[in-house]
Parts: structure tokens; sequence; C-alpha cells
């Protein structure tokens, strides 16, 4: 009986100390390595802006001399720094070092997370809406959904971009050293790098990115200072930077990202909402084309999302190469092929398979995540981490993945509200769905816009991996028909449709002078 | 176990009661119950929500307690669930949750003023028995942690009245999701969540002989960490699930010679926090196979 009981006691501790020990989750990117790029990408200067028409738009002066008292003063702040640095300050140096287009994607990324809630209805059946001027009233600003999150990703990635072009035109011209290599005692904490370090180009992007941060998520101002307090203070520990570097770099940033805040003012993304009138207007249109029109699944009926997106300007065509890109009609509502496809989603949700029913959960992407666009940018960021490249490279690639992203919600956007297509849960109430239905109509599928492409711009990025970008895509969009949300007519010209619109991205980094 | 999806802890007959089976005794039968709820606590906010309706979640299950001896008892229990919601599009799902196993060991059994006292500890088990989806919830059916639990009962009983109390602590495994990321009050990007452990207090009363058990209780699970679900945000495994419940049970052995029984209870939970509203039922019906070569009568079928 003891014996019995000292085994079972043995036993059920060691059971307790198993599952309540080690719980640490690893996050995949905490210990990405420091940046150590295979080409510093010195004349990145000459590289061809977004917005900017030059990238002397914004002046930088020249620095002072590094045999200057006030350079020295600079020099002896990193000294004092790193005499005195805790524990902490080595963690937030390690964190930095991976890269400073990695981090603020990562911080993008999380907001987005935090935002994508929709708001929680009135009284009297209504909704309301965020509001910029009012961030912390409830409903929160923003909503970051899919549309606005591309918006976001391509804002936040073509300011750093341009901003950091701008940034090397001027590192070529006044060409001061890093710190580590003005003063040997200055030991440096990251890799040793030839670049020429004012300004610097991390505070670049954490001056762009601050700068655009206030515009897309005026509610977080806390966080997003406190992480690029924290990003400066990095920079100077690691001996990377000296205050000069950083205060010219922060500057030119914000300047920058200044120029791509007026042009999101007028951008038409504000007006997306649309009014009740031309809600009201997308079902009687609709009606008018003998169509079944779609309508909210949701309980009270919710105004459909950002119905005029597709009115946004685009980064990387104008306006009416946006709507020559918006493909043919579905299949009609009354058609034989919308039987057929309606049926085929049926028989997906019926009885869906383990396997099925982890692709539709991989992909979901939907409430309270970083989006569709944020997953591409998740996948994109994990390759490039193994690709050594400079801070400008990361920044260049990221701005043509997520202008495409944007572009691609632009025209898909057009698109769904163009002929307004019914969810297959709205022609057949059988039909449950295995992730949330989007409150927005179903053709082209958002996913598969979005996924073609990101799978096109990233294949010219990351030429090995282009295949398994393609086969990405696919499984994205089918996960959309796995989960009852969409019918193949959606999924599989939402693929083209990306894809056509990647390739206005791949053009542009053909000739945008990186290659 | 107390969280969104199913309310194991009501089930009657159980690892919460102070009854053991005698040596080579196997009580088994099957069970069923049903769980329904249309509020719910977002954080400690209470709500509806108009696109799940009514969420239920339904339970068929085999459950048995064998009898090593009469101070040590090994109890099971095998369910299949399934969930629902009565609006809205989303599906159900269905499956076997997780098979858990306990340990019930009675040390001490001594005369203690006008009654009886005795003290229970426990060991228990936990483990999927299926790859269900976690992250799929008020829908899931279930959490997908493996689970260890240990318990020191207590039970006092005078005549036919008793009364017992329970505390466990219940450590859970992290869980893995199809998702590579998620966000909880920060982006972690994992697929692996980290589930805090939580504890379960539990205390029943009423009345006990060789035929009938009738009795209420109350029940608090209390997890030990995890965060709130935001504004109306979806929950997440990781959530803060607290429950305090009320019940009243039942067990009526109608055929004492075979030891056949039924086992009724239902409750409510009366407050909480990131879960719903729940109103539970149980039924089961309990038989008693005697592995020993020697009959014995019924009433030896449950020792106290």
């Amino acid at each position: 009986m003891k014996q019995s009981f000292l085994t079972i006691s043995t036993i059920a501790i060691c059971a307790l100390l198993y599952l309540s020990c080690n719980k640490k989750v690893e996050d995949r990117t905490a210990d990405a390595p420091a940046l150590a790029p295979n080409n510093i990408d010195l004349n990145a200067g000459t590289w061809k802006p977004i917005l900017l028409s030059a990238p002397t738009d914004v002046s930088v002066a020249a620095p002072i001399a590094t045999g200057t008292p006030d350079y020295i003063i600079q020099i002896n702040e990193i000294k004092a720094l790193q005499a005195n640095r805790t524990s902490d300050d080595e963690r937030i140096v390690k964190y930095w070092s991976a890269g400073a287009v990695l981090r603020w994607n990562e911080i993008l990324r999380t907001l987005v997370a935090k935002h994508n809630l929709p708001p929680y209805q009135n009284e009297d059946g209504t909704y309301p809406f965020p509001s910029a001027n009012n961030p912390l009233a409830y409903p929160l600003f923003p909503f970051s959904n899919p549309p606005y999150a591309a918006r976001a990703y391509a804002y936040v990635s073509a300011a750093q971009y341009d901003a950091l072009v701008s940034a090397y035109y001027y590192k070529k011209l006044y060409n001061r050293a890093a710190p580590y290599k003005v003063d040997a005692t200055v030991t440096s904490l990251i890799p040793k790098s030839d670049l020429p370090s004012y300004p610097s180009e991390d505070a670049v992007i954490e001056g762009a990115t601050v700068t655009m941060l206030r515009l897309l998520f005026p509610g977080d101002q806390d966080y997003i200072n406190q992480k690029a307090d924290e990003h400066k203070r990095a920079r100077l520990i690691a001996g990377a930077n000296v205050r000069s570097d950083i205060d010219a770099g922060e500057m030119l940033g914000n300047a920058v990202a200044q120029k791509f805040v007026i042009r999101a003012r007028g951008d038409r993304a504000g007006a997306a909402i649309g009014t009740q009138a031309q809600w009201k207007q997308l079902e009687t249109d609709a009606i008018a084309k003998g169509e079944i029109p779609w309508y909210s699944l949701e309980s009270p009926k919710r105004p459909p999302m950002l119905p005029l997106f597709g009115k946004v300007k685009a980064f990387l065509f104008d306006s009416l190469t946006a709507i020559s890109l918006r493909p043919g009609p579905p299949p009609s509502t009354s058609s034989q092929q919308m039987k057929t496809e309606l049926e085929e989603v049926y028989q997906f949700v019926k009885n869906p398979t383990q396997e099925q029913t982890s692709i539709v959960h991989f992909w979901a992407d939907g409430v309270g995540t970083y989006t569709p666009p944020g997953h591409w940018n998740a996948i994109a960021s994990e390759d490039f981490i193994g690709k050594n490249f400079s801070e400008v490279r990361w920044a260049r690639n990221m701005a043509l993945l997520n202008m495409s992203l944007m572009d691609a919600a632009i025209v898909c956007w057009d698109t769904k509200y163009f002929y307004c297509n019914p969810r297959p849960s709205q022609l057949n109430p059988a039909i449950k769905t295995t992730t949330g239905v989007p409150n927005f109509p179903a053709y082209i599928s958002g996913h598969s816009t979005f996924s073609g492409a990101a799978a096109t711009i990233l294949g010219y990025i990351v030429p090995e991996r282009a295949t398994a970008y393609t086969s990405m895509a696919q499984e994205a969009s089918n996960s959309r028909m796995y989960g009852g949300i969409h019918y193949r007519s959606d999924c599989s010209v939402g693929l083209v449709v990306g894809k056509n619109i990647g390739n206005y991205a791949v053009q542009r980094g053909k000739t945008d002078g990186a290659d | 176990m107390v969280c969104f999806v199913a309310l194991k802890q009501a089930n009657a007959q159980t690892d919460f009661d102070a009854i053991m089976m005698s040596k080579n005794q196997l009580c088994v039968g099957p069970m069923y119950g049903y769980s329904s709820w249309k509020n719910y606590w977002e954080g400690s906010l209470k709500r509806n929500n108009l696109n799940l309706g009514t969420v239920s979640t339904s339970t068929a299950g085999v459950m048995g307690a064998y009898g090593v001896n009469g101070k040590l008892n090994i109890l099971f229990n095998v369910p299949y669930i399934t969930t629902k919601a009565s609006a809205g599009t989303l599906k159900g799902m269905k499956g076997f949750q997780d098979v858990s196993l306990f340990v019930k060991w009675m040390p001490i059994e001594k005369d203690l003023g006008k009654g009886v006292f005795s003290l229970y500890l426990l060991g228990g088990f936990s483990t999927p028995l299926s790859n269900y989806t976690a992250d799929y919830l008020p829908l899931s059916i279930g959490l997908k942690s493996k689970t260890a639990s240990a318990r020191v009962t207590l039970d006092y009983q005078v005549g036919h009245f008793f009364t017992t109390a329970s505390a466990t602590y219940v450590a859970r495994s992290n869980v893995k999701i199809d998702r590579t990321s998620y966000y909880t009050t920060e982006l972690i990007a994992s697929n692996e969540i980290a589930m805090p452990d939580a504890v379960n207090f539990n205390i029943r009363a009423g009345y006990r002989s060789g035929w009938l058990i009738a009795e209420a209780f109350a029940n608090n699970w209390t997890t030990l960490g995890g965060f709130d679900i935001t504004r109306n945000n979806m929950p997440f495994p990781s959530n803060r699930m607290n429950a305090t419940s009320i019940g009243a049970g039942f067990k009526y052995t109608f055929l004492p010679s075979h030891g056949l029984s039924l086992v009724g209870n239902a409750s409510t939970v009366v407050t909480g926090r990131n879960v719903g509203q729940a109103t539970t039922y149980n039924a089961s019906v309990f038989y008693i196979i005697d592995f020993s070569r020697k009959q014995k009568s019924s009433n030896d079928s449950e020792t106290k």
C-alpha cells in the first residue's frame, strides 16, 4: 500500500512538473541573428524612390567631423552606456540587431492584430465606426481589417524605403565612419560594417515608421514611442551610431514619411466606408443586373466592409489600370455553374477532413490576427532573415511586397463591390462554415488575390522559393473553399488577378536599380 | 475541467465524490451530458452573441471506476463531444475529446466525533484522444492540453448526512495550433500556446445511504494566469477562464443486487470570466461487474 502510494505520488509529481514547467514558448524570430549584409548596398542612393522625386528632396546637413570636441562628447556617451550596460541593454541590442525593417514590421503586425476587431453593435442594431480623432474611445481606432492593414503595411514599407534611399545617398556623400571605426575603444556589439553611419539607417527607419504610425495607429503612441526610444538606445549601446547619426536619421525619416502622410490623407481611403445611400446602391445595382445581391450574414446586419476601398489610389498603377485589372463577372447567381460551385462548397463543409480543417485555420487570418497581408509579411520576413540583405534591400523588398498587397486589396475590393456576389451560406444556409464569414461580397477571394500577388513578387525576390510560394498561394486560396466561404471561381480568378498585380511589382523591381 | 466548451467537472460518480469501489469491482456505464449557454463573459463583461445564439455541447461517454482494493480505485472517462451554435454560420465540431484517468486513494478513514472522517488523495492525467482543433473557440471540443492533476478530498459523514470538500491543482501542457502566429496581449510568432495552470475547489453536501445519494454542490475553477478576451474578439485557449457553478445531483441504486444505478445532476455557472454561463445536465447509468469470484452483497459495493 505504502509502496503504491509512493509510486503514484512520484508519477503524479513528475507529471505535474513536466506539464507545469518549460512553458516558455519560443518566438521564431526572437533569436534572429544580427544583420550582416552580404552587400552593404552603398549605392542605394541611386535606387528609384517611390514618392520622392530625388533622394535630395529632404536635405540633410553635413555631419560634424570625427575629430571635433562635440563628436568626442558623443563617443564618450557611447562609452559610458557600454560601461554601465545591463543585461536588459544587451537584450535590446540583440533584439534590434536582427534588423530595423524586420522589427518594425513585427511591431506593425502586432498593432494590426490588436486592432483587427469588428466593432460591437449599438443598442439599436446599427454599428459605430471608429474615429481617428478619438482613437481611444470605443470602438478603438482603427479597425485594422484586411484592406486597412494592407494599406498600412504598404505606407510604412514605402516610407521606410524612400527614406533609406535618401539616407544612403547622404551616407555615401558624407562618408562618416561608424563610431567603432573612429575610436578603437568603442566596442561593437553587433557585426561591423563599412557602411557610413551618418545618417543612421536605423534611426531613418524608426523616424519614418513612427511618423506613419502616428497616422495609422494614433491611439498607440505610448507603445510606439517606447519601442522607438528602445531602438535608438540600442544603436548607441551597440556602438553603431553616435547621437548625431541618430538625430539626423530620425529627422530624415520623419520628413520623408511626412510626404507619405500627405499622400495617405488624399488617397481616398478616408471615404472608403461609404454612406448608407451607397450601400443601398450596391444592392440595387446587383438586382438591376438580375443577380441576387450580397447581404451581410451577421446579426444585426453589418454595413459592408470598406465598399469604396476599390477607389483608393494604388502605388503600382493608376486608377484606369486598376479598373482594367478588374476581372469579368462571376457565374450568375441563377446559372447552372453557380449551382455546381455551390454544391462543391457544400460537399467541402459537410465532412471536412482534419487536413482540410487545419488548412482552413492555418490561413484563416481572421478577427484578431494580422490579416492575410500580415501573414505574407511574416512569411517574407522569415525567409529574408536568412538572406543577409542590407536594411535598404530589406525595405525595398518589403515595399515591393506590400505595395502589391495594398494594390491587390484595391483591385479585389473594387471587384467585390462591382459585382456584389453573395457568399455560399447566403445562397444555401445549410452551408456551415469552419471559419468566420467575412462581411463583404464573395467574388473575388481576398485571400486568393493577396496570395497570388504576394507569391508572384516573392518568387521574384527569392527565386529559389518561387515554387513554394506558388503552392502556398494555392493552398491559401483553397482554404477558403474548404472553409465554406468561397466558390471555386472566387479563388481561381482571385489568384490570377493577384498574379497580374504582383507582376507590376516585379516590373518595378527590375527597373528600380537594386538588381 | 471547466472551459469555454465542455464542462466536465459536473459528471457525477466521479473523481469528486467520496465513494470507493471494493476490490475487483468495476463500476461502469454510459453517460450523456448536455450543456448550453447563451450569455458569456468577455473578460468580466457579460454579453450575448447574436452570431452564435445558444452554444451547446453534448457529451456522450463511458465512465468507470475500478477497485484495485477498497482503498485504491482507478477511474476513467472517455467523452465524445459535439458542439453546435444555434445562430450564425459557424459549423460545430465533434470528436473524441480527452481520456482522463484518476488514481484515488483513501489513506485515512476513522471515527471522529459522531461520524466518520475520511481523506482521499487523487492523481489524475488526461490527454487528447484525437487530433481535434483547439483554436476554434467557442466551438472547439476541448483545449487539447494534456493535464496532470493532484487533489486532496476530505469527507465527513454523520449518519446519512455528509459533506465533502476538495482542492485540485491542474497542470496543463502547452498546446499546438494550426496557425503560425497569434495575438494575446502581444504578438507571438509560434504555433505553440503557453497554457496557464488552474485550480479547482469543490464542496458538496447532502444525504448518502446505500441506495440513495442526494447532494448539492458548488464548484470553482480558477485559471492561474491567461488573458481576457478583448472587446468583440473571439475566445482563445489561453484565456483566463474562471467559473463558479452550483448544482444538485442524485444517485439512485434501483437494483442493489447488480449495483445498477442511475446518476443525474444539473448545475449552472453563477459567475465567470471568459467562459459561457452554462447550464449543464448529466445523466448516467452504472452497472457493477464483480471480477472477484465470491459474491458480494450489494451494500459492499460502495464502501464508506
